[in-house]
C-alpha cells in the first residue's frame, strides 16, 4: 500500500528520458519526408518525361488534323481527341443518372437495409474488377453480338467503370450532409424526395459535380476496356454505333507500342501529353469546385 | 388551462429499438402559452418533443405508443397526413439549418410548399415573417445573399422566420439558444415572448434560467416520466416533488 505522499511527488530520477522519444520523433519525420520525396518525385518525373518527349509534337496541325495511315507525314490525332470525347461524354451520360439514383437510395433510404448492404458490397466488388475485363464482358455484349466495334460499345465498357466510383462518391457525399439540415426540411412539411433533391443533394452539390469530374478523370486514360470495344480508327469517327471509333489511350498505345516509325512513336508521346493535360485540367476544376464550397 | 388546451399527450411511450425512452406520459399543453420542458441531459426532453410533428420517423428503429391530440385530433393514428401536420407544427432545431439557398428564398420555401402565392403577396409574407423575427433591419438590403454566409445568431433567426412563414399553430423549440452567443441567446428570448401572441410555444431548454424567463408552464422531465407540470411561478417558487427541488436548486442535473 502506497499512502498519499508517495503518490503526490514524482522524482525526477522516474522520469524516463528524453533522448530515445526524441529520437523516434526525427527518425519517423525523416522517414515521412522521404516518402514525400519519394511520391512526389515520381510524379514530377513522369511528367517530365511526358513532356520532353512529347512537346515537340505538339503543333496546332497536330491538334486538328486525323491520324495518317502508318508512315504519311502530317499526321495529327483530332480523331483521337473527338473520340475520347465522345465516348467519355456518352459514358457519363449512361452512367451518371442511375448511378445517382443509385448513391441516393444508399445514403437517403436503405441506409441499414439489407438491400444497400448488398448494393454497397457489389459497387465494391465492381470497383476492384479489372477494366480489361469489363472490355472482354462488352465485347461478348455487344461487339460480338453485334458484329462490329462501335465508339457506343467503348461508352459502355466506361460507364460500366464509372458506375460504381459515381455511386459510392454521391452516398458519401450525401452522408455528410448533417442529419439535421434533413430534418429541418421534412419538419417544414416538404416530402422525403423533396427534402432530397431540393436541399440535401443542393447542399451537397459540389461534392456531387467532384465525384463525376474524378469519375470522369479516371476512366478519360482508360486504356484496356476500349481495346476489344472501340478499338481503333485512322479516321474521323464515322459512325458511333456501327464503326471502330479512335481514342487518345488506345491511340498511345497504337502508336507506340504497334508502329516502327519514329514519327509516329513521336506523335505517341505527343498524345500523352494532351491526355495528361486533359486529366490536369479536370482536377485543377474538381479542386475550384470544391474549394468554392468551404466559402 | 384544461379548457384552451391545444395539445394533449396520453400514455406515450417511446423506444429506440428495444430501449424505452420515455415511460407513460401525460402532459397539456396550452393554447398561446410557452411550455417549457427542463430537465437533465438524456431524460427525454427532445425525444418526447420531437414526437409533436413526428419527426423521429425519420429514423429506423425509433417508435412511439399512446395519443398525442393536437385539437382533440391523434397525430400519432396511422392515416394522418404528415405534410399536414408539419404545416400545423414548426419546429425549430439546436443547430441553425438555413438551407443552401438565398436568405428570400429560405423564408419563402415554405410558403411556396403549402400555397400559391401573388409574387408581390410573396414578398410581403417573407417581409412579414423576417421582421416577426427581428431580423428585418439586419438582412433587407442582402436578401438575395445566402442564408449559409449570415452569423449563427441570426441564422437560427432566420430559422425562424423560415419556420413561422407559412404561419404553423405549435412551434416547437429543441434548444433554440444552446449554440448561440448570449447576446443573440437575449434577442430569441425576446422573440419567443413576442411570438407567444400568436403561436403555442414548447420549448425544450438546459438553461433553467431561461425556462423561467419566458415560459408560463414548466413541465420538469427525469428519467423519461414527467415528474413535475405547472405554472413555471410555482415550479420555481414552490415545486411539489422533492427532485424538482433539487434539479432547479443545481443539486444534480
Amino acid at each position: 500500500m502506497m499512502n498519499s505522499q508517495q503518490i503526490s511527488v514524482l522524482t525526477a530520477a522516474q522520469r524516463r528520458p528524453l533522448l530515445f522519444r526524441k529520437l523516434k520523433n526525427k527518425v519517423l519525420s525523416v522517414f515521412s519526408l522521404f516518402s514525400v520525396v519519394l511520391a512526389v518525385g515520381g510524379m514530377v518525373w513522369i511528367l517530365c518525361t511526358v513532356l520532353t518527349h512529347g512537346a515537340q509534337s505538339i503543333s496546332w496541325e497536330f491538334l486538328t488534323s486525323p491520324s495518317k495511315p502508318y508512315g504519311e507525314p502530317g499526321s495529327g490525332i483530332a480523331n483521337a481527341l473527338l473520340g475520347t470525347l465522345m465516348m467519355t461524354g456518352v459514358a457519363t451520360l449512361l452512367a451518371v443518372p442511375p448511378a445517382m439514383a443509385g448513391g441516393i437510395y444508399l445514403a437517403e433510404f436503405g441506409q441499414g437495409s439489407r438491400l444497400a448492404a448488398v448494393l454497397r458490397f457489389c459497387a465494391n466488388v465492381m470497383m476492384g474488377v479489372p477494366s480489361i475485363i469489363v472490355g472482354l464482358f462488352v465485347y461478348v455484349l455487344l461487339v460480338v453480338s453485334t458484329g462490329n466495334f462501335s465508339g457506343f460499345a467503348g461508352a459502355v465498357a466506361l460507364a460500366v467503370i464509372m458506375f460504381p466510383v459515381v455511386m459510392r462518391t454521391t452516398e458519401d457525399m450525401l452522408s455528410m450532409v448533417p442529419v439535421t439540415l434533413r430534418e429541418s426540411a421534412l419538419a417544414l412539411g416538404m416530402s422525403r424526395a423533396r427534402a432530397t433533391l431540393c436541399i440535401v443533394a443542393r447542399s451537397a452539390r459540389n461534392g456531387l459535380v467532384t465525384g463525376v469530374l474524378l469519375a470522369l478523370a479516371r476512366v478519360s486514360g482508360e486504356t484496356a476496356p476500349l481495346l476489344f470495344t472501340a478499338m481503333f480508327a485512322d479516321a474521323w469517327p464515322g459512325g458511333f454505333f456501327s464503326r471502330p471509333t479512335a481514342s487518345i489511350p488506345v491511340l498511345i498505345n497504337e502508336y507506340t507500342m504497334n508502329s516502327p516509325f519514329e514519327s509516329m512513336h513521336a506523335a505517341g508521346w505527343g498524345a500523352a501529353l494532351i491526355i495528361c493535360l486533359l486529366i490536369l485540367l479536370i482536377n485543377i476544376l474538381t479542386r475550384s469546385i470544391f474549394h468554392e464550397k468551404q466559402h | 388551462m384544461k379548457n384552451n388546451t391545444k395539445i394533449s399527450v396520453r400514455n406515450l411511450n417511446f423506444y429506440y429499438g428495444s430501449n424505452q425512452a420515455l415511460f407513460d406520459n401525460w402532459l397539456d399543453i396550452p393554447a398561446n402559452r410557452v411550455t417549457a420542458v427542463i430537465g437533465p441531459s438524456g431524460c427525454g426532453k427532445s425525444t418526447h418533443l420531437r414526437v409533436y410533428n413526428r419527426i423521429f420517423e425519420l429514423h429506423r428503429n425509433q417508435r412511439a405508443t399512446g395519443e398525442v391530440l393536437l385539437d382533440g385530433e391523434n397525430i400519432l393514428a396511422p392515416g394522418v397526413d404528415l405534410l399536414d401536420l408539419r404545416r400545423r407544427v414548426g419546429m425549430i432545431f439546436q443547430k441553425p439549418t438555413p438551407f443552401p439557398m438565398s436568405i428570400f428564398d429560405n423564408v419563402a420555401y415554405p410558403l411556396r410548399l403549402h400555397y400559391k402565392l401573388s409574387r408581390s403577396e410573396m414578398a410581403d409574407r417573407v417581409e412579414q415573417a423576417l421582421r416577426s423575427a427581428c431580423i428585418w433591419d439586419e438582412v433587407k438590403d442582402k436578401l438575395r445573399e445566402s442564408g449559409m454566409a449570415l452569423s449563427g445568431g441570426q441564422q437560427q433567426r432566420l430559422c425562424i422566420a423560415r419556420a413561422i412563414a407559412a404561419e404553423p399553430e405549435v412551434l416547437l423549440m429543441d434548444e433554440p439558444t444552446s449554440a448561440i452567443d448570449p447576446v443573440a441567446t437575449l434577442r430569441i428570448e425576446e422573440l419567443v415572448l413576442e411570438l407567444r401572441q400568436r403561436f403555442t410555444i414548447v420549448i425544450v431548454t438546459h438553461n433553467m434560467q431561461q425556462a423561467s424567463r419566458i415560459s408560463d408552464y414548466t413541465a420538469f422531465f427525469y428519467k423519461g416520466s414527467i415528474v413535475e407540470v405547472g405554472e413555471t411561478s410555482r415550479i420555481f417558487t414552490n415545486p411539489s416533488c422533492k427532485k424538482t427541488e433539487e434539479y432547479i436548486t443545481g443539486r444534480f442535473g
